[in-house]
């Protein structure tokens, strides 16, 4: 009874397999295997293009409530709050946005994926940076949305075509510096639902307390310090700045701090956090 | 990096003494105060299956996590596949595979798109990556599934793409944690012969398994693990001896007398017997045939009718059992 099955008589339908020894392909280089990890971003556009719906759907409320409902209060009229409003909306999207990349992230490694991935002789940062090259169509796409559902109610940006190409790289260039905070997170985490509630309580008294939705002009005296402070109005003002003409250097350098900052200070966590593990 | 290298299956011509596939010395790993892992020595030879059985808890997982480089050990060293552990993880990784006990793929993405993906990352390109992909389809029975996303996939091919995602090159020492657990009856056979294909291609295999009957028929050797420590090793036989020489099993025609046919054998032979209701069957150690038959007279002496019986050697299950009770500290003040 407890003894083996004859090895001479497979079941039915479990046919012999022979297994012929496959050697390894000359190592590909660390850019390959992030192009690699870039390209299952995009097979998780094609696959589940729902997650777009939640990337866009608050920016596009957000848009339109505070266009027709507070417009005309804070600025005259819908249309010129709009031209106030939309390179705001577009920061916040992007800051947004990069939360979900940490709450994938918490998902991806609560699954084992990852034990896979680091079991692999390949670049160690490799499923990171291709984890940001989805991030950076995510911001694109989403941006598009926006700018284009602005296009339709009237916005105009004053600085053409070059101006909001260069607006787009800087947005780019934000979410890609806000995106270590949240990949901090994710590998720390292992709730994504956690995440995205700490991603957030974090990034809302940003997003809220600066200059995105009005000028801090009419604002408390201690508030608007923080308001000018903030590396989302210094953001936010570059690209404003950018699509709508009369931008400095000196305010991209000044929204260009905070991402530099945080690349510069968590890129090397992240890598510990990851071979700790 | 010498990206020719092969993934360590095929000996290379000339080399005569190849270093052990694992060869661990006091490796420990605590969580907390928890001492998963408590100083456990593994040497597995090259080509072989070897097989670490525990308890769930036992840390099974986590002494083979820290194998594949996945875990640092808190102490102790380790070689494998002629690499240090700690030092060159890198060329670890090269010659290794491992199969993590919940399947390691992407849930959103077809069967043939997780294998591509783990051939580019290997160094496939282009059309070689989609042969790669297409010939483990194939050869774990996935062609017809190919394009479907792996969350619509069941258990059993699960297992078999996760599988099929550790071999895109062939290591020389594949881990799989608990193969099996979760699989219906067929699923698990299909995975034994994959695993029984692998080794006969000259893929060392490390496996843990709670499952003796898994141990006994795959395995070259088995390292029994219970609380982070290795309470025994050995072939199957050397553990079932190492436990006495022989059963004796007796399945009476009255249950009603198992527990006086119980106390006359083990006054007999001087061992604990190990009863299961279900058909009146008793078993219990017996150094020789002769105590054995000795101990058989007494039944029939007392007028206790037996249905059957049978001298043995002890199964794995009673091995284990005898072993993992030894190292509890329930003493049942018995002795072998």
């Amino acid at each position: 009874m407890k003894e083996p099955a004859d090895d001479h008589a497979p079941p039915a339908g479990i046919p012999v397999r022979r297994f012929e020894p496959v050697a390894r392909p000359p190592a590909p280089s660390a850019v390959s295997n992030a192009l690699v990890f870039g390209w299952r971003a995009v097979l998780k556009f094609r696959h589940v293009p729902e997650q777009l719906f939640d990337l866009v759907m608050t920016p596009i409320m957000f848009t339109l409530l505070f266009t027709f409902v507070f417009g005309g209060a804070l600025a005259g009229s819908p249309r010129e709050y709009l031209q106030f409003f939309l390179p705001g909306i577009l920061v916040q999207t992007v800051t947004f946005n990069a939360v979900y990349s940490g709450m994938n992230l918490s998902t991806d490694l609560g699954k084992g994926l990852f034990d896979r991935f680091r079991s692999l002789p390949i670049w160690p940062l490799a499923p990171f940076a291709g984890l940001m090259i989805g991030d950076v169509l995510r911001h694109l796409i989403a941006a598009t949305i926006i700018l284009v559902i602005g296009l339709i109610l009237g916005y105009r940006p004053e600085a053409g075509i070059l101006g909001v190409l260069a607006a787009f790289a800087l947005l780019v260039t934000i979410g890609f510096g806000f995106g270590w905070v949240f990949i901090v997170l994710g590998l720390l985490i292992r709730t994504p639902t956690t995440v995205m509630t700490l991603g957030f309580s974090f990034l809302f008294p940003l997003v809220f307390a600066s200059n995105i939705m009005v000028d801090p002009a009419t604002m408390p005296d201690w508030l608007r310090a923080f308001v000018e402070a903030n590396p989302v109005s210094l953001m936010t003002t570059a690209v404003r700045g950018l699509m709508g003409g009369g931008m400095s250097l000196g305010q991209i350098a000044l929204a260009l701090l905070a991402p530099v900052a945080l690349t510069a200070l968590l890129a090397p966590v992240t890598l510990r956090l990851y071979r700790r593990q | 990096m010498n990206g020719h290298a092969p993934g360590g299956a095929m000996p290379m011509a000339g080399a005569e003494t190849l270093p052990l596939a694992v060869s661990a010395f006091g490796l420990v790993k605590c969580f907390g105060d928890v001492r998963a892992v408590d100083g456990v020595d593994l040497d597995v030879q090259r080509g072989a299956i070897f097989a670490i059985l525990g308890p769930n808890g036992a840390g099974k997982t986590t002494l083979i996590r820290m194998l594949a480089t996945l875990t640092v050990p808190d102490a102790g060293r380790a070689s494998v596949m002629g690499h240090n552990l700690i030092a060159a993880p890198h060329k670890v990784r090269a010659a290794i595979a491992m199969t993590g006990q919940f399947a390691s793929l992407d849930e959103d993405l077809t069967g043939r798109e997780n294998l591509l993906l783990l051939a580019r990352l290997w160094g496939f390109r282009g059309s070689k990556a989609k042969a790669r992909a297409d010939d483990l389809l194939e050869a774990f029975d996935l062609s017809e599934a190919a394009h479907k996303q792996v969350n619509a996939y069941s258990g059993g091919m699960r297992r078999r793409l996760d599988i099929a995602a550790s071999l895109i090159v062939t290591p020389g020492l594949l881990f799989l944690d608990e193969p099996t657990t979760g699989l219906d009856p067929v699923a698990r056979q299909g995975v034994w012969r994959m695993i029984r294909d692998l080794a006969g291609a000259g893929v060392t295999i490390l496996l843990t398994t709670q499952y003796l009957d898994e141990a006994d028929q795959l395995a070259d050797r088995i390292a029994v693990i219970d609380h982070g420590r290795k309470i025994a090793e050995g072939t199957s036989r050397e553990l079932k001896a190492a436990t006495g020489s022989g059963t004796l099993h007796v399945a009476l025609t009255d249950a009603a007398r198992l527990g006086t046919a119980a106390r006359l054998l083990e006054a007999r032979l001087g061992g604990k017997v190990q009863s299961s209701a279900e058909g009146a069957r008793l078993s219990i150690r017996a150094a020789t045939p002769e105590q054995a038959n000795e101990a058989l007279a007494s039944l029939l002496a007392e007028g206790i009718e037996l249905a059957d019986f049978a001298m043995g050697s002890p199964s794995l299950d009673e091995v284990f059992f005898a072993l993992t009770g030894a190292s509890s500290a329930t003493d049942e003040g018995t002795s072998g």
